[in-house]
């Protein structure tokens, strides 16, 4: 139950992009289109994954003031890890992301979770608050990339619908402060009906 | 919790003294430093052969048929800001064209990399874009056929490599000017500085 809790908080209520409003630099450098949204998004949730599930095994050893250089280290080779691979394996996708990949290194999201969670709960705790908060992101990068697509290029995932440009504003940076801004205020909407 | 009781709980938290900091900073940048070189090991070759497969295909789709091995045969020539890299293209021991990958560092964001095909009378069979990182729906349209397209069969001879804007026969893509002119300083390039199949 509690996992179940650790789990979902990440996709509304503790919304890392949404909610909590960290990570605006990959947000909106990477969601021109959906697929690039997802596969930044996915990336993201890799490490988070991958550096809660460390951070929290390891945070007793590690002495509180050189906490924050040993985080960054164990983040730092994650997101190697995923640009290697993501090298090596989905070349396609590395050609459109290559450049954003080493950013996740200073995205808040990662540090932020492991400062403000996994340093405190336990291995299982933080391997779910990785998780959801990772698929929340991924989830926001997709709705947002997606909208961002249809409007400013007329396709959607790729396949395009109508002939010719879109409103090309949404493709450029404007635009996606724009759409960002009504996403977040339909998750306020959304959030005071819960409540 | 089995496995998941990992966790080192019952350890009270390390003191912040200048061993113990070392000593833990070592450790860490160790131990991933390994982890790394485990990756990179296992990751070098499908990178390279990725690398590989992504020019051939783009020398491919630039010059007519080939046979031979382009990149074995490969030549570069050194200019004041980059390199040019020339892919010869042949057919059974036939030169049939030359797939040229040149750059420009004068496009609206910067550097611009392009596969460019002649054939045999230095006549341009076609161009592919490596690399670019123009607006998105502006600048990027120089990868579509509509814009790149129009220098295909055509020589400078009788084609002026600049943009109508400049007195040249290049229909600039509209509200991408500076990208435009970028591709035509790219091209113009390889005819300032080759010869049929190699170096000048």
């Amino acid at each position: 139950m509690n996992q179940m809790k650790n789990f979902t908080k990440g996709f509304i209520r503790e919304n890392p992009i949404l909610v909590l409003i960290l990570g605006t630099c990959p947000t909106l450098a990477t969601t021109s289109s959906g697929i690039n949204g997802l596969g930044m998004g996915l990336a993201t949730t890799f490490v988070l994954i991958g550096s809660n599930v460390v951070i929290s095994m390891i945070s007793n050893l590690i002495p509180s003031k050189v906490r924050i250089p040993a985080y960054v280290v164990v983040i730092a080779t994650f997101v190697t890890i995923v640009d290697l691979l993501m090298q090596a394996y989905t070349p396609a996708l590395y050609d459109q992301l290559g450049i954003f990949i080493p950013l996740i290194v200073v995205n808040c999201i990662v540090l932020g979770r492991a400062e403000a969670f996994a340093n405190k709960n336990s291995v299982l705790s933080s391997f779910f608050d990785g998780f959801g908060m990772g698929l929340g992101f991924a989830m926001a990068l997709l709705i947002l990339g997606t909208i961002r697509e249809v409007l400013g290029n007329g396709s959607i995932l790729g396949h395009k619908f109508i002939e010719g440009d879109g409103i090309l504003v949404f493709i450029l940076a404007p635009g996606a402060f724009i759409a960002l801004g009504f996403l977040i205020a339909i998750v306020n909407r959304i959030k005071a009906k819960m409540n | 919790m089995g496995v998941w009781g990992l966790k080192i709980k019952n350890m009270a938290q390390k003191e912040s003294n200048f061993t113990n900091m070392v000593l833990t900073l070592m450790v860490i940048s160790l131990v991933s430093a390994s982890a790394l070189a485990f990756i990179n090991k296992v990751t070098k070759e499908p990178i390279a052969k990725s690398v590989m497969a992504k020019k051939v295909e783009a020398i491919k789709q630039v010059v007519p048929e080939f046979n031979n091995d382009p990149i074995a045969e490969m030549q570069t020539i050194e200019l004041a800001d980059g390199k040019l890299e020339i892919y010869p293209a042949k057919k059974d021991g036939k030169l049939v064209g030359t797939a040229v990958k040149t750059f420009t560092d004068k496009g609206f964001s910067g550097h611009i990399e392009l596969m460019i095909g002649l054939d045999t009378a230095k006549s341009i069979v076609n161009i592919s874009v490596l690399q670019q990182k123009e607006t998105p729906g502006l600048g990027t349209k120089m990868a579509e056929p509509l814009f790149k397209n129009q220098f295909n069969g055509k020589n400078p001879s009788s084609f002026k490599l600049k943009v109508k804007k400049d007195g040249g026969d290049v229909d600039a893509i509209t509200a991408a000017t500076i990208s435009s002119r970028a591709f035509c300083d790219a091209i113009q390039k390889v005819y300032d500085n080759i010869q049929e199949g190699g170096k000048k």
